[in-house]
């Protein structure tokens, strides 16, 4: 009997606002330990949340980019449960009344693009940060560190339509993309921007119902998931050849050796009494929020790679590997604008983003050296054959560096391209003379020759002569000597 | 009268005595500790925690402003960053609030000074103030009493003189039924009209702030300077409190409702005369008697107790050892921590409390009682708007019973419960409700009744309850303080 596997995802989504989910606290990453905190995210008693309009704009914009339902009315909710970095031992989130519902994700697979479906995205607080038992003589002392505590997250629930790890991962890519491009998240897994738990279970292919499932947890990078739900699926394979019953249970996953371990089993689940968050009203997004938001929605990803690849006449792998992120193809919009789009993109894509890397300078960064109006007529004179190849990558480096139009960098660098029959003539001669060999095996009919004598003519100009002026003068000279045939 | 003596004055009267320098603030807040205080403070046992140096410290800044110089006695569930703040709980022994909740810095900004605390039932959780980690506080009319609860602390330093004024919280009653027992006005006000911020939370959706005076003016004084919207309480209204200057136009022209099936049977006589004796009152100051039927749901009891201690479960989860109050030390892992520590720093009726509420909130009982609740809540609601369309305001028992003796109730928690039958009604719709005293009974406890009144009804209510005052005589031990309100000529 073949079986297959069925995966469902959540997704905790960390909201890059300034503030904190339910207090003016900083949201940021790194401060000192428990230097960002206030009575509400310390939970002190009498402390009230009051929600952040910013992280609910995200999780709308988010809701509306996955084509969700909108709620007008969602509810927040206390999920109750004892944990030391939970300052309130409950949590605020949303339950059976969500922000947003539906919708689906797009997802470029190798078989074409296939939209997941998702169940809901709603709004909640993040926890703080647990480190584990120190010991200290014969104490064991933990540490907990609320800098976390409260920071805005949004919760996404796929239906659990992934049938492969594969997809898991390309997923997990496109919505990282996708949070990335609305601004809402920096999506970095290593930093836990984006957090993923996996439900995992297998059933007769074919069949409609679902089969016992396990959750796992603690998945923190896309090859994480790949891999821990490649293991899930083996060990649930493994267990089902031999017999046993899978048990509902929550599984972390250990990326370091590759291994599942049990945390909870079913006996253990908790019970999270969920109800009404008395302290805060219910959370309105009318009608008018929710038309603004939809209006100032960028043009989403998957849209924009179709776009560009019609109207810029780029291939479809350049239009995915611009699409990758918003400001990269605003970049090369502003580029490729009436120009060579296939030209643009090619240099875009290898040169732009080796410096870039290399650097470790953001689009942003490199827009701001090489704005898109000095790249457009780099772009322009290397389309007219202006600018010998070699050259063209030193000028663009000049480009990255320094001031001024492609003309002034010539002349600071007293760089002179040589161009004309009057400048190369004398060099091309030289080259002939010294070459009586080569020449002689053009002569004797062998045309790939000629490449040979134009790269050492190219050489003698340090790279400052255009090849085509050179292969023409070459041919005419060799020409007013024709081989006796 | 010397300044010694302002203890004896209404807040209107003493704030003005405090900007026109004829007191100072100093004298003003001390008056009540040097004079009634020395005789009745260690047998009523009314405060907390008070501290001479943070008084000194308060009254220094207290010159200005619509309170200057008013001592408040505040419960000890307020946060205040001078004083502990307890909740009279072992729990959060010690515990010192690193801001000030929402009323207390209004209430420091109109130039009131914090006075000390309020002793309370634990976590206000209780209907005689019997349930304190400090210990009863007894009623001053009868020290073989208890004072009503849960704000029983400060309602009792307002009856016996130690100040003018005085905050408490009611989530079921806690305000007006203590007021009622100790003979002093108490309003709850609408839900949303005080701010809840630094309120140590019992029962979110119910709990309101709310204040204690000899005088329905100074109700009305306190209410204008703490009412409002606060941004770190998204339960707060956004629209402008009700303006409750008109507090002494008097109540010709209002008509009050007079549900007398309400105490057809399980009220005390004397109760009943009291209600009587006020809309006698109410009626010869031209106001208008309707009579009806009113039935505010026969289940707000249970429906009360299973809202109140669901939220209560919740909201006191954080209490846990882990970042304040008491810690139990010896605990050899989390679980132990945890149980060790509620199990030690909470007491019976807390423990109850949370009990039932967590149960109530358990997979497979939520819908048959949180979600029953809620609808039941529902039916409250409309029941007291309807009420409301026939008067403008109700006279209600405050309490069903003159003050009972320690000891009475505590070993049987539902007759402590019933005792909220005639207060919850307004928590669980959102409504106001004052108490006010009327007179005494023969024995010399004090009368009072209860004024329900439609959402934003405060200015109707103090209207009342000044009718009430100036109707007769108060209720007021030894009749020591002064008898007529009169507001200040500045204010
Ligand atoms: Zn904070």
């Amino acid at each position: 009997m073949a079986l297959e596997a069925v995966i469902g995802l959540e997704c905790h989504i960390q909201v890059a606002t300034r503030t904190k989910m339910f207090c003016g606290c900083p949201a940021e990453f790194g401060a000192a330990p428990n230097s960002n905190v206030c009575p509400v995210c310390l939970g002190l008693p009498g402390a009230l949340p009051v929600a952040n309009r910013a992280a609910v704009d995200a999780a709308l914009r988010l809701g509306l980019a996955l084509g969700c339902e909108i709620r007008e009315e969602s509810v927040f909710a206390r999920k109750n449960y004892f944990y030391p970095d939970m300052p309130k031992n409950y949590q605020i989130t949303q339950y059976d009344r969500p922000m947003c519902e539906g919708g689906a994700l797009p997802v470029a697979l190798a078989a074409g693009s296939r939209g997941f479906p998702l169940i809901r995205i709603h709004v909640e607080e993040d926890t703080g940060k647990s480190f584990h038992p120190e010991r200290h003589g014969d104490r064991r002392i933990s540490r907990v560190d609320f800098n976390r505590a409260g920071v805005p997250l949004l919760e996404l629930v796929t239906q659990p339509a992934f049938r492969d790890p594969a997809e898991c991962a390309a997923f997990l890519t496109a919505l990282r993309r996708l949070v990335r491009w609305l601004g809402i998240s920096d999506g970095e897994m290593e930093k836990g921007h984006l957090r993923c738990d996996a439900n995992v279970s297998l059933r007769p292919a074919g069949q409609s119902e679902l089969g016992t499932k396990t959750e796992i947890k603690n998945l923190n990078s896309i090859r994480g998931v790949e891999r821990g739900v490649t293991a899930e699926i083996a060990r649930q394979n493994l267990a089902r050849l031999s017999g046993e019953r899978i048990e509902q249970a929550t599984l972390l996953y250990d990326a370091d050796h590759d291994r599942l371990a049990v945390m909870r089993s079913k006996e253990h689940a908790h019970d999270y009494r969920y109800f009404p968050e008395p302290d805060l009203p219910r959370l309105r997004v009318e009608a008018a929020w929710r038309d603004e938001a939809r209006a100032a929605l960028p043009e989403l990803p998957w849209t924009r790679a179709a776009r560009l690849e019609r109207e810029y006449a780029v291939p479809a792998y350049d239009a995915q590997v611009l699409g990758e992120r918003r400001e990269l193809c605003d970049y090369f919009e502003d580029c490729a604008r009436g120009a060579d789009g296939k030209l643009a993109s090619n240099w875009i894509m290898t040169e732009v983003l080796r410096m870039t890397n290399e650097r470790g300078w953001s689009i942003d960064d490199w827009a701001r050296r090489v704005p898109p109006d000095r790249l457009r007529e780099f772009l322009a004179r290397v389309s007219a054959r202006d600018i010998p190849g070699p050259l063209a990558k030193q000028v663009f480096t000049w480009l990255a560096d320094e001031e001024g139009g492609v003309a002034e960098l010539l002349d600071r660098h007293r760089v002179r391209v040589q161009a004309s029959r009057d400048d190369l003539l004398p060099l091309v001669r030289e080259v002939l003379n010294q070459n009586p060999g080569p020449v002689a095996q053009y002569r004797g009919g062998k045309i790939a020759t000629l490449g040979f004598l134009v790269g050492q003519v190219m050489k003698k100009s340090a790279g400052q002569a255009v090849p085509q002026v050179v292969q023409d003068l070459l041919k005419a000279e060799l020409g007013g000597q024709r081989p006796p045939s | 009268m010397s300044a010694r003596e302002s203890w004896r004055y209404s807040a209107a009267r003493l704030s003005n005595e405090v900007r026109r320098g004829a007191v100072t603030a100093m004298e003003a807040v001390e008056s009540g500790w040097e004079g009634p205080a020395r005789e009745w403070e260690a047998r009523v046992h009314a405060v907390a925690h008070h501290d001479a140096a943070a008084r000194a410290a308060g009254s220094r800044a207290a010159v200005k402003g619509p309170l200057a110089g008013v001592p408040v006695l505040v419960k000890d569930n307020l946060c205040t960053t001078d004083y502990p703040t307890t909740c009279a709980s072992r729990i959060l022994a010690g515990w010192r609030s690193p801001y000030d909740a929402t009323v207390i810095e209004r209430l420091r900004r109109a130039g009131a000074v914090v006075t000390g605390k309020g002793n309370m039932d634990e976590f206000a959780m209780g209907s005689s103030t019997e349930f304190s980690c400090y210990g009863p506080t007894r009623n001053p009319y009868d020290l073989t009493r208890v004072p009503g609860g849960s704000s029983g602390g400060p309602a009792a330093a307002v009856a016996y003189g130690l100040c003018p004024v005085a905050l408490g919280s009611d989530t079921g009653g806690s305000v007006r039924q203590p007021a009622a027992f100790c003979g002093v006005f108490g309003l709850k006000p609408t839900y949303g009209r005080l701010s809840r911020y630094g309120l140590v939370a019992f029962g979110s959706s119910l709990d309101q702030v709310g204040i204690f005076a000899r005088h329905a003016g100074d109700v009305a004084l306190l209410f204008e300077t703490l009412g409002g919207a606060d941004p770190c309480d998204a339960t707060t209204r956004r629209t402008a409190a009700p303006d409750v200057s008109g507090w002494d136009r008097g109540v010709a022209g209002l008509t009050f409702g007079w549900p007398a099936n309400l105490w057809a049977e399980g009220v005390e006589r004397e109760i009943i005369e009291g209600l009587e004796d006020a809309a006698a009152r109410l009626e010869r100051a031209g106001a208008r008697r309707v009579t009806f039927d009113f039935m505010p749901g026969e289940f707000a009891v249970a429906t009360y107790y299973l809202v109140a201690t669901a939220e209560a479960s919740s909201n006191l989860a954080r209490f846990d050892g882990v970042r304040y109050g008491f810690r139990h030390d010896d605990s050899s892992d989390l679980r132990a921590l945890y149980t060790r520590t509620r199990t030690g720093g909470f007491g019976p009726e807390v423990k109850r409390r949370i009990l039932l509420g967590t149960y109530v909130l358990s997979a497979g009982y939520y819908d048959a009682y949180y979600l029953t609740a809620q609808r039941a809540r529902t039916r409250i609601r409309r029941e007291y708007d309807q009420a409301f369309e026939k008067c403008d305001f109700m006279l209600l028992p405050a309490a069903p019973t003159l003050p009972f003796r320690l000891g009475e109730k505590t070993e049987d928690p539902l007759a402590m419960y019933l005792s909220d039958i005639f207060t919850i009604g307004a928590n669980l719709a959102g409504t106001p409700g004052l108490t006010v005293p009327v007179g005494m009974t023969p024995e010399g406890l004090p009368r009072a009744v209860q004024l329900l009144g439609r959402e934003d009804g405060e200015p109707e209510l103090l209207r009342a309850g000044r009718a009430i005052e100036v109707g007769g005589e108060p209720a007021r031990l030894g009749r020591e303080t002064e008898r007529e309100f009169a507001w200040p000529s500045k204010r």
